[in-house]
């Protein structure tokens, strides 16, 4: 009972918040819904019982990816009422494609069912003997260590083109420049100059060195 | 009334529609284009695992991890892109990105 109260919950919330995403006038109210939508996820993983998942995606999501959108759309000065016309051009051929869409799925969800005599690959092991984050990381390392690779190169790859994308070094912009620092000595940085009373030292005379 | 695994997809169904709509509602503001595959991205997730804990194999968990893990690069690659494209053009206009048309 108390289980159906919380799917409900965070289900209908994750769905809202989902829809306010995409119907947000304001960017950063849509990476907010978004933020949102993925707790609920979270939660409805912990409801499913994958909890490993659950912290996943908050870590991923919550901690990196949504503020990482927060950052770009506050950086870039952007004018978004802008970006707003259009958006009822577009609002029938998108409900009709969605709505294609929903129909096909639910055709789907409704009329779909397990094969009885389905081999699994890694069945689960029972929850009272070993949590959620053990059975996981069980064949995670073991038997699927090529998927484990191949999502760190992923990740590798999407972190140098990252920067590469991103670094850009701008001319006209006077750096320290270290090694041109330490080598002054006396006698590049002193110069010992007569001065004849009465008359100054003018700057071009410096420059000259008499 | 208990609560299976019809219950989890119809929610996954549901957010992959309101992702797939997003798309085509906001044409013009790629921002929110990458939040909406992103929207989808979760969705194939709550399907992942919810297929995972019904037949009680962890081999869909394992590809969740895997889908999370192509998100995240992909929400990376894909600012980082736009932030080089606003640096060149001054703008994110979705129209005005037609530079390879041929």
């Amino acid at each position: 009972m108390i289980a159906a109260l919380f799917f409900y919950l965070f289900g209908g919330v994750c769905v809202a918040s989902a829809f306010m995403v995409i119907a947000a006038r304001n960017p950063v109210h849509s990476v907010l819904f978004l933020i949102l939508a993925f707790v609920n996820a979270a939660g409805l993983f912990v409801l499913m019982g994958a909890e490993f998942l659950a912290m996943i995606l908050i870590f991923v999501y919550v901690g990196a990816v949504a503020v990482l959108f927060l950052f770009v759309v506050m950086m870039l000065d952007v004018n978004f009422t802008e970006m707003r016309q259009g958006f009822l051009q577009y609002l029938p051929i998108g409900a009709v494609v969605g709505c294609i869409m929903l129909a096909e799925l639910l055709l789907v969800v409704g009329g779909w069912a397990v094969n009885p005599n389905v081999t699994l690959a890694s069945p689960t092991p029972p929850v009272n003997e070993i949590t959620n984050t053990e059975a996981l990381g069980l064949i995670l390392y073991t038997k699927y260590v090529y998927f484990f690779q191949a999502a760190a190169l992923v990740l590798l790859v999407a972190m140098i083109g990252a920067i590469v994308l991103t670094l850009h070094h701008r001319a006209h912009v006077r750096r320290q420049s270290i090694a041109a620092q330490v080598a002054r000595g006396p006698a590049t940085a002193i110069e010992i100059r007569k001065v004849r009373s009465g008359e100054g030292l003018r700057p071009h005379d410096a420059k000259e060195g008499v | 009334m208990a609560i299976g695994l019809g219950h989890y997809l119809t929610v996954g169904t549901i957010v992959f529609t309101l992702g797939i709509f997003g798309i085509f509602l906001n044409r013009k503001n790629v921002i929110v284009i990458l939040m909406s595959v992103e929207l989808i991205l979760l969705s194939v997730n709550i399907n992942l695992v919810a297929f995972s804990t019904h037949l009680g194999d962890m081999v869909g968990q394992v590809y969740a991890l895997l889908v999370l893990t192509v998100a995240a690069a992909e929400a990376a690659i894909g600012l980082a892109i736009l932030v080089a494209y606003y640096r060149n053009r001054g703008s994110i206009a979705v129209e005005d990105i037609n530079l390879m048309k041929g």
